[in-house]
């Protein structure tokens, strides 16, 4: 079993995950960063792995990814940055990126360089249901490796149960239909939208992102689903208030 | 069918498909599911084409060039794209693309531009119709096609810079993309090229067709012959070629001569020639050739036409490429602006700095004497006037030294 399947049935509610990116603020802080974030007590971790266009990031992300690439983080200083913390941290971590990232650097390459640094799960948001089934579902299965597919309020429930269906890990509920960190409350329509979802039993755990950055959005998303997934507040914080305020941030939220 | 066409999975051979988040997925597969049955209804192609005639002015000309022709040694015909409305062949596409719009209900249009073109022929088919316009494009794009975004904001659109990245094509179709991520039950994103996931490469290839098919009549009326030996159509992301070369794909024996900026120079680092310095990768939704480096990332073209200014091709382009069906060039920032006053001075033609990369590799080609070749003239050089102007200048200072 995954460590992130594992904690689902550890943990079955209230799960926080943040949403890093990988190189930002400072190209070095990677490591710390992921110290820092489990020693807070959040419970999995998003790896960004930053790109030059991200199509589903909103403007906080997309520019922590361009100072990160201008930092002169690759795929490989960031695999090697938690090659090297590996054995001093237990917290699940999840990979995400754009499929083009890992179709460049080697589809095989880039899952044997994910399982080896202890990322299990992926999340591609731009692979299309389509390809994941026909092409790269035994391929993942052959590393030990899990995707993860999104869901949004215009997703339809053949499509919403077809996902959880082929689901090992959790679905990413994307709680408005907006860009990252667009939003700073959770709407009665979102509620209602949590509920039609919960609505369907599906098997999967269920963890909302987009527009969770407080203590208050984080508490009523969590009420609706298993947990929520903060990004841009977080990748906000750190590159105003640097790496050591960290703690405080989290405990804001989560406390 | 043909092996140049879409599959029923949206591939052109390996290129093609929809790598698209969720949160689009809704409006492409709404979209996917109505667009033929709606470009093919009568309805649909009585309007578009009453429109394509009393409005936009089609057919255009297939212009015979005759001291073009006696300076390169061949029977060298332009197809007058330049001449439509708004300057260039753009509009084919927003036009019927607005009808598909208007079909699905959809009150908000966006898109992006590169030139400036696009955004014109978007704006244009919007006070049309009366929809709410916002065109995004990059922050220096707005600089160097000046007289564009004034068109554009005189017919009602809003202009939103694009800021990020290299603030050119790209970054305004990735700004347009997150508004269509916020904005998905109303909008409908109006894309200029055949780029994008399925089904717009092949809609607006469907839409620029009407290129081709009029070149089959029009040289059959003059030549007595429909096929020309050769069609040369600039490619950035390659619609004006998609629509040049669409009626003759399967007619292997008209050379298809694709013609990419090459900028400063295909080993100069500025560049934006595509085929060349690409490899296979996924941008704005589809699989493709692209310009990337070994992680992926995506590396900022450059050239001095802003409508080829893109690290990309048309997944049709690369499939055309990759199959050996399509002879891939290029021409310099510099050959480009020799052939738009080559073209001026012999036809007093002042040509759009893209179809002059098209125009410039005339003379990189080996023409024979009764050899019929078609240059798709996709726009007017208005928008490049102040290009042509510092060139002009710099010609002038060179003969007084």
């Amino acid at each position: 079993m995954s460590k992130l399947n594992q904690l689902f049935k550890e943990k079955p509610n209230r799960l926080c995950s943040v949403y890093f990116t990988s190189g930002y603020p400072k190209l070095n802080d990677t490591a710390t960063v992921v110290k820092n974030l489990e020693a807070a007590g959040v419970d999995f971790l998003e790896v960004g792995f930053p790109y030059s266009d991200p199509m589903a990031d909103g403007p906080t992300i997309q520019e922590s990814s361009s100072v990160a690439l201008k930092n002169g983080v690759n795929l490989d200083i960031i695999f090697d940055q938690l090659a090297a913390i590996k054995e001093q941290i237990n917290i699940p971590l999840v990979g995400m990126g754009y499929l083009n990232q890992m179709l460049r650097y080697g589809t095989e390459k880039f899952c044997e360089k994910c399982i080896s640094v202890g990322i299990e799960t992926l999340i591609l948001p731009d692979m299309p249901m389509i390809e994941y089934e026909t092409i790269y579902k035994d391929l993942f299965a052959k590393y030990g490796l899990t995707n993860v597919f999104l869901i949004t309020p215009q997703t339809s429930e053949e499509r919403i149960k077809k996902i959880d269906e082929m689901t090992n890990a959790f679905i990413y509920v994307v709680a408005s239909s907006s860009i990252t960190g667009a939003k700073g409350t959770i709407s009665e329509e979102q509620i209602a939208y949590f509920n039609r979802i919960k609505s369907y039993n599906l098997k999967s755990t269920l963890i909302a992102g987009f527009g969770i950055s407080s203590k208050e959005t984080f508490n009523t998303v969590c009420s609706h689903v298993n947990g929520a997934i903060i990004g841009s507040a977080f990748v906000k914080h750190v590159g105003t208030n640097g790496v050591d305020t960290i703690d405080a941030f989290v405990k804001n939220i989560i406390n | 069918m043909s092996k140049f066409q879409v599959d029923k999975n949206g591939y052109y051979g390996q290129f093609g498909g929809a790598y698209i988040p969720e949160l689009l997925y809704p409006n492409v597969k709404e979209l996917e599911d109505n667009y033929l049955d709606i470009i093919n209804s009568e309805a649909f192609q009585k309007e578009y084409l009453y429109l394509l005639k009393q409005y936009v002015g089609r057919p255009t000309p297939l212009y015979y060039a005759p001291n073009l022709s006696d300076k390169y040694g061949a029977h060298i015909y332009l197809k007058r794209e330049d001449l439509n409305h708004t300057g260039a062949h753009k509009v084919n596409n927003t036009i019927g693309q607005i009808l598909i719009a208007k079909h699905l209900g959809k009150k908000r249009i966006i898109a992006e531009t590169g030139a400036g073109q696009h955004g014109v022929a978007t704006a244009t088919v919007c006070a049309l119709m009366n929809l709410e316009c916002i065109v995004f494009m990059g922050e220096v794009d707005i600089k160097r096609q000046a007289p564009n975004v004034a068109r554009m904001k005189m017919l009602g659109a809003k202009v939103v810079a694009a800021t990020s990245g290299s603030k050119t094509l790209k970054d305004a179709t990735n700004e347009a993309i997150r508004d269509w991520i916020q904005h998905p039950e109303e909008t409908y994103y109006l894309i200029g090229s055949v780029v994008g996931p399925h089904p717009y490469p092949d809609m607006v290839a469907r839409l620029q067709a009407i290129i081709s098919e009029e070149i089959k009549w029009q040289l059959k009326e003059q030549t007595g012959k429909e096929n020309p030996d050769t069609i040369i159509a600039c490619v950035g992301g390659g619609s004006n070629a998609a629509g040049a070369f669409y009626h003759y794909m399967d007619d292997e024996e008209v050379d298809l001569v694709a013609v990419e900026a090459a900028g400063l120079g295909i080993d100069s680092g500025e560049s934006a020639a595509t085929s060349q310095l690409g490899e296979v990768g996924v941008i704005h939704g589809s699989k493709t050739i692209l310009m990337q480096d070994e992680y992926g990332q995506i590396i900022e073209p450059y050239s001095i036409s802003a409508g080829l200014d893109y690290p990309g091709v048309g997944p049709l382009h690369a499939h055309l490429f990759d199959t050996k069906r399509g002879t891939f060039l290029n021409a310099t920032d510099q050959e480009a602006l020799d052939a738009a006053f080559e073209l001026t001075k012999l036809e007093g033609i002042i040509p759009a700095l893209e179809s002059s990369h098209a125009l410039a590799v005339l003379g990189k080609m080996d023409l024979s004497k009764d050899q019929v070749v078609v240059v798709n003239l996709s726009g007017r050089g208005d928008k490049d006037l102040e290009t042509y102007i510092n060139e002009l200048e710099k010609r002038e200072a060179r003969n007084h030294e």
